[in-house]
């Protein structure tokens, strides 16, 4: 298995790389710390990776994607799958208030992936096997007023991500969207747990199983599926006057 | 909810005494800028909390979460050395070492521990006659002080922290990651061996027998049992087995089950244990039973039953575990064994094991030669402190310890008593650096 694993300093992209590891996969590590990457090197050597490359970008650096993807084609001699992994959480306060943050946010959680699954979705397309999957959100399923920004972002990934799907499933490539709900990591640090709170483990396992299978959209942990369900077919006169 | 999955609590594995005000703040990276000056109040590293009583907490102060350091470092399968970040458990080490023919140079009953836990507990296993404590093996980590000082210690650099921080129950600093010493093995089985002894002379005769022929060695007592059966029990022994491959078994194991909620307090009294004691002491009908078996089933049978300490109800539970020095007529043993089962307090699974003389460079580790049993009390008030108070006063006039690891009660004169050299360790301990326990056992005492 080749397997390029964009964010893949990011908790849950690493628990999954750990997943592929075990089995003696060749990785193509792309992140913006090439400390933090040399870490996941390590580990991921360690545990079994029959070979690890990483590669430093800042993913909002647009016009490098196709570069950075034919260095992935090209290190690990072609590519099985792709994990688009990379985000950031915004502070809701700060993107309400500032039309560039707001932007800026859009285009890290969305328009960066976009660019990404747009070249990938190209050259699985002409090779015509191969699985891509992408990490949006149960945030994208409805507007919530304390993350929309974010949530919008994911709404849209989600959006295009199941286009994708539909087009690609002609050449025989799997398209899959995780669908997260709380997972305790970094990019969560500063929110308090409470008992919805998700293992990175637990989710990076899940992610692993899907990819393998192919599946198409997947709610990790599993749970989200339902409650996302009746968050949806809740009128939108009830829902604006919830505050959560 | 499946409760593998949720998020992390932050209390003792024995749920006693119950504390609760303390912040957690996780740690993510070993080369970030980690400033634990910046932290108000005292500060105490936290990993997976299997210790049992209040030295993995800090009531009133802070928590470092060291679970998400969980990275592999290096292994160098020539040697057998392997390096990983502090909060990488021992059972995700088995995973990686196992199927390359090494495995841990020692291990406790569990593996749901980090390896910065095994280090500041010194941990020892079934196999203390041969291969000495855990910090025996450790041949280098790095400590991260509060003044933001990084100092790599081992036998050779930094010796003195080195030997503070083997046992030194993280009062010492943040270990970022550490390396150590693998064991070559054959393969994932062990034969093993379960024998039935009638009484403590028993014990002590298959013990003396089995220390030169057996690398593990352990037995379970049934502390309940009285009269002419007093310290009754099974002996486990085994070697690691040659063979990778047993036809129709597994080299892992699957977990069982998580206990899903609080057993209610009287769910475990005293006919209950009685009948769990005997069933368990008659589960075999020979005289000895041999099997070859997955290391996993033999060195953790309780990790495959989730939040097992759930058994215990909501009051918790408290682990008692001393060791004593050899004597010739085995009296104080007997003694304990006696009050104990005197008292009619609760006692579940107790487990008796003789320690080797292979001293450990830790300066306040707790395995010395001698024998060691560690007893399990569900909380039920004052009658169960009473009887440890009880004990502390054998195993202090026998000259033995009390294993800071499994504690919540001893008092600060017994704790003083036990480790004469803790005033020489306390000026390796971080000034921003404490615990509930350390708290409690340095009080003065005049």
């Amino acid at each position: 298995m080749k397997l390029l694993v964009v964010g893949a300093s990011s908790a849950i992209a690493h628990e999954t790389a750990r997943c592929f590891a075990t089995d003696g996969a060749a990785l193509f590590l792309v992140g913006r710390s090439a400390e933090k990457l040399a870490a996941i090197q390590h580990d991921l050597e360690v545990r079994g990776a029959s070979q690890v490359v990483t590669y430093t970008l800042d993913l909002n650096d647009l016009a490098q994607h196709e570069a950075m993807i034919d260095a992935a084609f090209e290190a690990l001699g072609g590519l099985d799958a792709a994990l688009i992994a990379h985000g950031t959480l915004p502070d809701q306060a700060a993107v309400q208030a500032s039309v560039e943050q707001a932007l800026q946010e859009f285009q890290t959680n969305c328009l960066s992936a976009i660019s990404l699954l747009t070249i990938l979705g190209n050259r699985f397309e002409a090779q015509r096997r191969g699985c891509i999957a992408a990490i949006s959100s149960v945030a994208g399923d409805r507007g919530r007023s304390s993350n929309y920004v974010y949530g919008a972002a994911k709404s849209a990934l989600t959006v295009f991500l199941s286009g994708l799907r539909g087009r690609l499933e002609k050449s025989g490539v799997a398209v899959v969207t995780i669908k997260p709900g709380f997972v305790d990591t970094p990019m969560t640090a500063h929110v308090k747990k409470n008992p919805l709170f998700a293992k990175p483990d637990a989710v990076g396992k899940r992610i692993y199983t899907a990819m393998l299978k192919g599946q198409d959209v997947v709610y990790v942990p599993w749970f989200w599926r339902y409650v996302m369900l009746l968050i949806r077919v809740l009128p939108e006169s009830m829902f604006k006057k919830l505050s959560f | 909810m499946a409760n593998k999955a949720c998020a992390r609590d932050h209390r003792s594995w024995g749920r006693y005494p119950k504390i609760r005000q303390q912040k957690v703040v996780p740690v993510y990276w070993r080369d970030d800028q980690i400033d634990l000056s910046a932290i108000d109040g005292t500060i105490l590293p936290y990993g997976l909390g299997r210790s049992y009583g209040d030295s993995c907490q800090n009531e009133g102060g802070t928590l470092i979460d060291i679970a998400p350091l969980n990275r592999m470092i290096a292994f160098d399968e020539d040697a057998g050395l392997l390096r990983c970040e502090a909060g990488v458990s021992l059972a995700d080490i088995l995973k990686v070492i196992v199927p390359r023919g090494w495995f841990l140079p020692t291990t406790p009953g569990t593996k749901f521990v980090t390896i910065g836990g095994a280090i500041a507990n010194d941990v020892h296993g079934k196999n203390h006659h041969v291969a000495g404590t855990f910090g025996r093996h450790v041949t280098q980590f790095e400590l991260l002080r509060s003044n933001g000082e990084r100092l790599i210690c081992s036998p050779e650099q930094n010796a003195e922290m080195y030997r503070a921080t083997i046992g030194g129950l993280g009062l010492t600093g943040l270990i970022l990651w550490a390396e150590f010493k693998l064991r070559r093995v054959p393969g994932p089985f062990i034969a093993s061996e379960q024998i039935r002894f009638r009484n403590v002379d028993e014990f002590f005769d298959i013990s003396a027998e089995s220390e030169h022929r057996f690398e593990y060695t352990v037995a379970w007592v049934d502390c309940l049992a009285a009269g002419k059966q007093l310290g009754r029990g099974l002996f486990m022994r085994g070697n690691h087995a040659w063979p990778n491959k047993v036809p129709g078994k597994k080299a892992g194991q699957r977990s069982l089950f998580t206990v899903p909620v609080d057993l209610p307090w009287f769910a475990l009294n005293m006919v209950t244990a009685r009948v769990f004691n005997t069933a368990l002491y008659h589960s075999q009908l020979g005289k000895s039973k041999r099997k070859v078996v997955p290391y996993d089933s033999f060195f953790y049978p309780l990790d495959m039953i989730h939040e097992w300490n759930r058994l215990y109800g909501s009051p918790g539970f408290i682990q008692y575990q001393f060791v004593i020095p050899f004597d010739h007529d085995r009296s104080a043993i007997k003694s304990i064994f006696k009050q104990i089962s005197d008292s009619g307090v609760l006692s579940l699974l107790s487990v008796l094991k003789v320690f080797g003389d292979v001293p450990s460079p830790g300066m306040l580790s707790f395995p010395r030669p001698g024998v060691t049993l560690a007893l399990d009390f569900p909380v039920r008030g004052q009658h169960t402190l009473d009887l440890l108070d009880r004990l502390d006063r054998v195993v202090q006039d026998e000259g033995g310890a009390i294993y800071p690891a499994k504690d919540s009660r001893m008092s600060a004169q017994g704790f003083q008593s036990f480790y004469p050299q803790w005033q020489d360790f306390s000026q390796y301990v971080d000034p921003k650096f404490s615990s509930s326990f350390w708290r409690r056992v340095t009080r003065t005492t005049e």
